[in-house]
């Protein structure tokens, strides 16, 4: 940072210019980044989850709860703009769920993560999954200090999406295609889907699932206990 | 998208960097924003306005975004082109093998202060 002095000919004084060029995601990303070393030295591995709204979050998490409870200790971090509707029903499985009120923004950031993870009454905690706010947009730009990204892209919303929300794809360790069940009245092309993930994001792991039956579900969880294991 | 909660995060590192330099009063605040930023000029003025006026240091601090052009190579032929115009296939041979060199950005440039410091 350097300080520049302008005169300033039509107002005849003197006028101080601070350059700062500084990108405004800095100060979140520096947050994020110390948050996910004090996890890391914590063991908990912090899976942040996204997806449009209705692409199935809730329901994919509490099938990845049921498969893994026996072996890892779980807690779960709901951002909604209102409500606590989902934080009720991780909460009907025996797993801590605290509710995150956004406020009406429409991402978390790593600051809201971490008065999350405060909230968490339970301390030993092998795996924490925050359900970020249901949007493809936001909260891709905003590290929230997760150690692993994850979204879910639904079978109705189109094997497309990739090439719209570029960013959403790009940041992910993991695509989850869910309600493959309905693939049958869709057309969307699982191939296609994936190759459009691939220009993207060539590295994330995809797995077709299917929430409501639990179809694929074993691959995608093993993929997780095997992160949240060598973590 | 989150013009709103973005232009919070701007108030906080001007405050800071304000507080750092002995800075009262701010009267322009320069930012550098990428057309392919998925930030709305407009909506971020606006955002700012109502948010700005909450803060004395900020309250006759005007916003001024320069625009950074969105820009995309392509690999195959070489060429840089016009992202807005032409997306992800390069306009020039076809190819899909192509990457975003610049229009990203969003990057607090500079503020001025019309204080006596």
């Amino acid at each position: 940072m350097y300080v520049r002095r302008v005169r300033r000919e039509m107002e005849e004084k003197h006028v101080r210019v601070i350059e700062i060029k500084k990108s405004v995601f800095e100060n979140n990303d520096r947050e994020a980044d110390k948050l996910r070393q004090e996890l890391r030295g914590k063991g908990i591995f912090l899976l942040n989850l996204m997806s449009s709204p209705g692409a199935g979050k809730t329901t994919t998490l509490m099938r990845t709860i049921e498969a893994l409870r026996g072996r890892f200790r779980i807690a779960v971090m709901e951002a909604d703009i209102d409500s606590d509707i989902d934080a009720k029903k991780i909460a009907a499985l025996g797993v801590e769920a605290v509710q995150l009120h956004t406020g009406g923004m429409c991402h978390l950031d790593a600051g809201m993560t971490r008065q999350g993870i405060e909230e968490l009454a339970s301390k030993d905690i092998d795996i924490a999954i925050l359900e970020n706010v249901g949007n493809l947009v936001c909260p891709a730009e905003f590290d929230t200090g997760a150690a692993g990204n994850a979204m879910i892209l639904s079978v109705p919303e189109g094997d497309d999406k990739p090439l719209k929300y570029p960013l959403m794809f790009q940041v992910c360790d993991v695509v989850l295609i869910n309600k493959t069940d309905v693939l049958p009245y869709f057309d969307f092309d699982l191939e296609k889907c994936r190759e459009n993930i691939a220009k993207r994001n060539p590295k994330a792991k995809v797995f077709p699932i299917c929430a409501k039956t639990g179809e694929g579900i074993e691959a995608w969880t093993e993929w997780l206990a095997q992160q949240a294991g060598s973590f | 998208m989150h013009e709103l909660s973005v232009v919070f995060y701007i108030i906080d590192e001007v405050k800071a960097v304000a507080a750092a330099n002995d800075v009262s009063e701010i009267s322009k605040v320069t930012l550098q924003l990428g057309e392919v930023s998925s930030v709305i000029p407009s909506y971020l003025k606006d955002c700012w306005k109502w948010a700005s006026a909450k803060h004395r240091l900020l309250e006759k601090a005007e916003l001024e975004i320069e625009p950074i052009r969105a820009l995309t190579y392509c690999d195959d032929c070489g060429k840089i082109y016009h992202t807005l115009r032409f997306g992800k296939t390069c306009p020039n041979c076809g190819s899909g093998h192509t990457w975003l060199k610049q229009g990203q950005e969003f990057l607090i440039k500079e503020i001025e202060c019309s204080d006596s410091n």
